[in-house]
C-alpha cells in the first residue's frame, strides 16, 4: 500500500483505491449479500413483502434437504464435477509432462498453439460443436457404424456427452498450472531417478507429481469449480437423466419464479464448492495465494 | 565388486556437431580415472554415453567386458553423481539414499537399515530424517555419493561434483572421495575441468580437447611427458618457446628459438628439421645463470601466492615468462621492472613437434 502511494502520489493512489473498493463493493460484495438475503427470506407476493410473514429463516435451504430429486442431483453434480476434474487431469498430465520436459522449443510452440486456438472461440460454440459431433445421427456415430464397430447409433448425449464437453472445455485450466509446475523440475532429477533404477511409474509418483503438487491442486480447483458451475454443457449435451444442479437453480429463477429458493440453492452450491476447494488445498498443502499465481 | 569400462572408437554427433570422435581407452576395475578438459571438450558427453543417457552414434561401450549397446541408465551397473547433485528435495535424506533400493522393491525396514549404514559410511549418522535443503553443501555432496553407492554400482560416474563447493571444502572432499574410492573399491570415472583436482585424485587421467582424446596417463607422466602441445599447455602452467628442432640425439632435442639454442628432452614427434616448441615448467626455472639453457626476460610483476611466488615477465620475442620461486628463497626473486636471467636443467624441459 505504501509502495502504491510512493509510486503514484496521494491523488492518483486514492483514485485507484476508491475504484477498486467500489468495484469490490458493487460487483462482488453487494450481489452476494443480496443473494444471501434472498436465500433466507420466503417467496412472497409483492403485497406481503415487509409484512408479518417476511422473516428470516432457513426454510429455503432445508427444502433442498427434503426434496429428494434435487438432493440427488446436487450430490451428483458434486461428484461428477470431481470426476470431470479427475478425467481432465488424466488427459492433461501426460501432455503437460511431454510439453514441459520432452518437447523441443518448436514442438512446444506448436503444441501450445494447438491447445490455445480453440479457446479463441466462445465456449457456447465449442459446446455446440460437441453437440453436432455427438448427435444421434451425427459424424461420430456414422464413423463408428461405417467402421463396423457398432450396428446402431449410440446415444452419446447424457452423462458421457457432458463429461466429454467439460473435459474439453477445461483442458487449459488444468494443463497450464501443471505445465508450469513440471517445467520448473530440474531435468537431472528425472535422470537421477532413472539412473537409480526407478521405473517410469515410480519416477512420476515419487519425483514428478510431488514436485508438481501445487500445480495439480490448482488445476483440480479450477476445473472442479468451473464444472460445478457449468451451465452450457449440461443444458446442451445433457439428457433428462443427467441434469446438473445449475439447471435446477436456473429453473427456480426463470421458470419456477421463486428467486428465493433459487438463491438458496446457489448459496448451498457456493458454500459446498468453497469447502471442497479449501479442503483440497489443505490436503495438498497449497495456499490460495499460490493458486492465484 | 567393480568392473572395467572400455570405450572402443566411440563417437557422438549431435546434428552436424561432432561432439566426440573416435575415443578409445580402457579404465581398469577399481581404478580412479579422471577425464580432464576445458568445458565443451566432450567429456560430459562421454560420461553420459557410459551412463547410458545417450547412445553413441558410433563405437561401443563395454562395462565389465559386456557390450552396453541399447541399454538405458537403469539397466547398467553404473551410478551417476550429477553436477547439480540432483537430490530429491521433497524426500528426507534417508529416503534419498534409499531411493534406488525402493525402486528395486526392497521392504521399507530393510531400506532404512541400509540407509543408516551408508549414513555412517559418510559420517552423517543421525541426519536421516532431515531434508536435503537443511544440509550444508559438503553434506549434500556426501548424501549424493551415498545415494549412488546404495545401489552397489560397480562403476561410479562423477560429473564435476565438487565444482559448486568453496576451495577449502573442495580440497577436503577430494581426500574424502579418494578415501571412499579406496575403501569401496568401486571404479570411479571422474569428470573435471580442474587440472589440480584431476592430478591430485586420479590413478590415471585422460585429457580431452575438442572431442578428441589427447592422452591417457598417470598424473605424473602427464605432467612430465605431455604427448601433445595441448596437454603441455593445459595441464599445469608452462613456458612455451617455439623454434626449429636442429638435432635429436640420445633423447635430447636441440631447438633453435628466437632466444637462442635450448635443450630439452625429446618428446612426442620431435624430429630434426621440424617446427617444434620447448615447454618449461615454472618451477624448473631458477634465477641463476648456467652455460646452457639460460633465458633472460623483462620482469613485470611478482605474485606472492603463499608457498611460492610467481614471477611474471616477457621474453624478448614477446612470449610470456612464468617462473615460480619457493617462498623460502623469496630473497632471490628479481625486482619488477628489471631484467633477469633464468636457467633450467635439460631434463626439466620437453620439446614437442608443433601441430
Amino acid at each position: 500500500m505504501g509502495d502504491l502511494f510512493n509510486r503514484f502520489g496521494t491523488g492518483l493512489s486514492t483514485v485507484f483505491l476508491t475504484l477498486v473498493m467500489l468495484w469490490l463493493a458493487g460487483m462482488v460484495l453487494a450481489p452476494n449479500l443480496m443473494m444471501i438475503d434472498y436465500a433466507l427470506r420466503p417467496n412472497l407476493p409483492p403485497a406481503a413483502l415487509g409484512g408479518p410473514d417476511d422473516t428470516y429463516s432457513l426454510a429455503n435451504i432445508t427444502y433442498l434437504a427434503t426434496e429428494s430429486v434435487h438432493r440427488v442431483i446436487f450430490f451428483k453434480t458434486i461428484w461428477a464435477s470431481a470426476l470431470v476434474a479427475l478425467v481432465t487431469f488424466l488427459v492433461c498430465y501426460p501432455i503437460a509432462f511431454w510439453m514441459a520436459q520432452r518437447a523441443t522449443t518448436g514442438q512446444l510452440a506448436i503444441a501450445m498453439l494447438l491447445i490455445i486456438i480453440p479457446f479463441f472461440i466462445n465456449e457456447v460454440l465449442r459446446t455446440l460443436a460437441w453437440f453436432i459431433l455427438l448427435a444421434y445421427r451425427g459424424p461420430l456415430n456414422s464413423v463408428l457404424m461405417g467402421m463396423g464397430i457398432t450396428d446402431a447409433p449410440i446415444r452419446w448425449q447424457g452423462d458421457g456427452g457432458v463429461l466429454a464437453a467439460m473435459v474439453y472445455a477445461y483442458i487449459l485450466f488444468m494443463l497450464l498450472p501443471i505445465f508450469n509446475a513440471i517445467e520448473s523440475l530440474d531435468r537431472s532429477q528425472l535422470e537421477a531417478s532413472r539412473d537409480l533404477g526407478a521405473s517410469r511409474w515410480k519416477t512420476h509418483t515419487r519425483v514428478v507429481i510431488p514436485h508438481a503438487k501445487a500445480g495439480i491442486a490448482t488445476g483440480f480447483v479450477f476445473t472442479f469449480m468451473l464444472a460445478a458451475g457449468s451451465y452450457v454443457a449440461p443444458s446442451l449435451l445433457g439428457s433428462p437423466g443427467s441434469r446438473w444442479f445449475t439447471e435446477i437453480i436456473y429453473n427456480w429463477f426463470f421458470e419456477g419464479g421463486d428467486w428465493n429458493r433459487g438463491a438458496a440453492y446457489a448459496l448451498v452450491l457456493l458454500v459446498l464448492c468453497l469447502a471442497i476447494v479449501l479442503v483440497t488445498l489443505r490436503i495438498a498443502r497449497v495456499n490460495l495465494a499460490d493458486v492465484a499465481k | 565388486m567393480s568392473h572395467s569400462v572400455e570405450l572402443a572408437d566411440i563417437g557422438m554427433t549431435f546434428g552436424t556437431t561432432r561432439a566426440v570422435s573416435d575415443v578409445s581407452f580402457k579404465v581398469q576395475a577399481g581404478e580412479f580415472f579422471s577425464i580432464l578438459g576445458p568445458s565443451g571438450c566432450g567429456k560430459t558427453t562421454i560420461l553420459r554415453m557410459i551412463a547410458g543417457f545417450i547412445q553413441p552414434t558410433d563405437g561401443r561401450v563395454l562395462i565389465g567386458d559386456r557390450d552396453m549397446v541399447g541399454l538405458g541408465p537403469d539397466k547398467r551397473p553404473t551410478a551417476m553423481i550429477f553436477q547439480s547433485l540432483a537430490l530429491f528435495p521433497l524426500m528426507t535424506v534417508w529416503e534419498n539414499i534409499a531411493f534406488g533400493l525402493e525402486a528395486r522393491g526392497m521392504p521399507r525396514a530393510e531400506r532404512r537399515k541400509k540407509a543408516e549404514d551408508l549414513l555412517q559410511l559418510i559420517a552423517l549418522d543421525g541426519y536421516g530424517d532431515r531434508m536435503p535443503g537443511e544440509l550444508s553443501g559438503g553434506q549434500r555432496q556426501r548424501v549424493a555419493i551415498a545415494r549412488a553407492l546404495a545401489v552397489e554400482p560397480s562403476v561410479l560416474l562423477l560429473d564435476e561434483p565438487l565444482s559448486a563447493l568453496d576451495l577449502k571444502l573442495r580440497q577436503h572432499m577430494r581426500a574424502e572421495l579418494r578415501d571412499l574410492q579406496k575403501r569401496t573399491g568401486v571404479t570411479f570415472i571422474y569428470i573435471t575441468h580442474d587440472q589440480s583436482e584431476a592430478l591430485a585424485m586420479s590413478d590415471r587421467v585422460a585429457v580431452m580437447s575438442n572431442g578428441v582424446l589427447q592422452q591417457v596417463e598417470t598424473p605424473r607422466q602427464l605432467y612430465d611427458n605431455p604427448a601433445t602441445p595441448f596437454v603441455a599447455r593445459f595441464v599445469g602452467e608452462t613456458n612455451a618457446l617455439s623454434g626449429t628442432i636442429t638435432q635429436v640425439q640420445d633423447g635430447i632435442a636441440t631447438i633453435e628459438t628466437a632466444l637462442g639454442v635450448l635443450h630439452g628432452r625429446a618428446g612426442h614427434g620431435a624430429a630434426t628439421g621440424t617446427q617444434g616448441t620447448i615447454y618449461i615448467r615454472p618451477e624448473a626455472l631458477t634465477p641463476t645463470v648456467t652455460a646452457a639453457n639460460t633465458l633472460s626476460a623483462q620482469i613485470q610483476r611478482v605474485d606472492f601466492e603463499g608457498s611460492f611466488a610467481l614471477v611474471h615477465g616477457q621474453f624478448d620475442d614477446g612470449a610470456a615468462l612464468a617462473a615460480s620461486i619457493p617462498s623460502t628463497r623469496l630473497a632471490e626473486a628479481p625486482e619488477p621492472g628489471t631484467r633477469a636471467s633464468f636457467s633450467f636443467a635439460t631434463e626439466h624441459a620437453v620439446v614437442l613437434a608443433d601441430g
